[in-house]
């Protein structure tokens, strides 16, 4: 009882990991461009279970484990330091952004 | 067309439309709110894919915890959209080029150099709960024991530094 191919899986991944990258390249509310990222992390999970899948073996399955738990510490960080920054420049938009001084 | 390979379509089509939803609303709290529907699409993917400790994983901690924190932030900010102010006039179509580029190189690379070979398998056999999560609880804290507990330290860090980040300091602010 054979069911989906792997390719698919593997294929849906990229799909969302381009959807991922087109979001940080144009949008520039910076809270969208961090949701971003996180479709990116989520794709490549999608992958790694699939190869682990394929492969019949749990440590693809326990990385992507750890990936959760790294981006769930991620967006504690970032969203700190967007709040942070709105707190300075009034404003999350990336463009305005342009200077290293606070 | 078996059962399983219509279920996938469907739900590859939810995941790819509610990506593109979080891509182009214009409103922030609409692209948190796709975002919630694309990780619980994907959850069921890792249930198909036979990983259900993954898949409630996945919703407690993406659709749970981290878009939650992402409502609160943009409930603080405000969630008006931002004005419409075209800096570079050429950059918008110019990445969406590359967006495809991208996703050509990436599919053809993984599907003809990582040749993953095979089939997944049945759901009702791979989702054999009991055995399923008892035999990756092993691996955990046999194999990746000390990952496991220097994860631990990183969120412990994680949550220093978002407190550190936003703490009011005592008497004058430098700025």
């Amino acid at each position: 009882m054979i069911t989906v191919p792997v390719n698919y899986y593997i294929i849906l991944s990229a799909i969302l990991f381009t959807i991922g990258v087109t979001g940080v390249l144009i949008r520039r509310n910076a809270l969208i461009i961090f949701m971003s990222i996180e479709l990116m992390l989520n794709a490549s999970n999608l992958a790694i279970v699939a190869f682990s899948s394929a492969i019949k073996s749990f440590s693809g399955q326990i990385f992507v484990f750890f990936v959760i738990a790294v981006a769930a510490a991620e967006v504690a960080v970032g969203l700190a330091l967007i709040v942070e920054i709105f707190k300075s420049k009034r404003s999350i938009d990336v463009d305005q952004m342009s200077s290293l001084k606070g | 067309m078996s059962l399983d390979l219509m279920l996938f379509l469907v739900l590859a089509l939810v995941a790819i439309a509610t990506a593109m939803g979080m891509l182009i609303s214009r409103n922030a709290v609409y692209s948190a709110l796709f975002l919630v529907l694309n990780f619980t699409t994907v959850a069921i993917f890792y249930l198909l894919l036979g990983a259900p400790f993954i898949a409630m994983s996945q919703i407690t901690v993406y659709a749970g915890a981290i878009m939650v924190l992402f409502l609160f932030v943009i409930m603080l900010l405000g969630a008006d959209a931002l004005p419409k102010a075209e800096v570079l006039p050429w950059q918008r179509p110019f990445a969406i080029g590359l967006a495809f580029i991208l996703a050509a190189e990436a599919t053809f690379l993984l599907v003809t150099k990582a040749r993953p070979t095979g089939d997944i398998l049945q759901p009702a056999d791979a989702v054999n709960t009991m055995d399923n999560l008892r035999a990756m609880g092993m691996v955990l804290f046999n194999d990746y024991l000390l990952p496991f507990e220097v994860t631990s330290i990183l969120l412990l860090v994680a949550m220093v530094g978002a407190i550190t980040l936003n703490r009011k300091e005592k008497g004058a602010r430098k700025s």
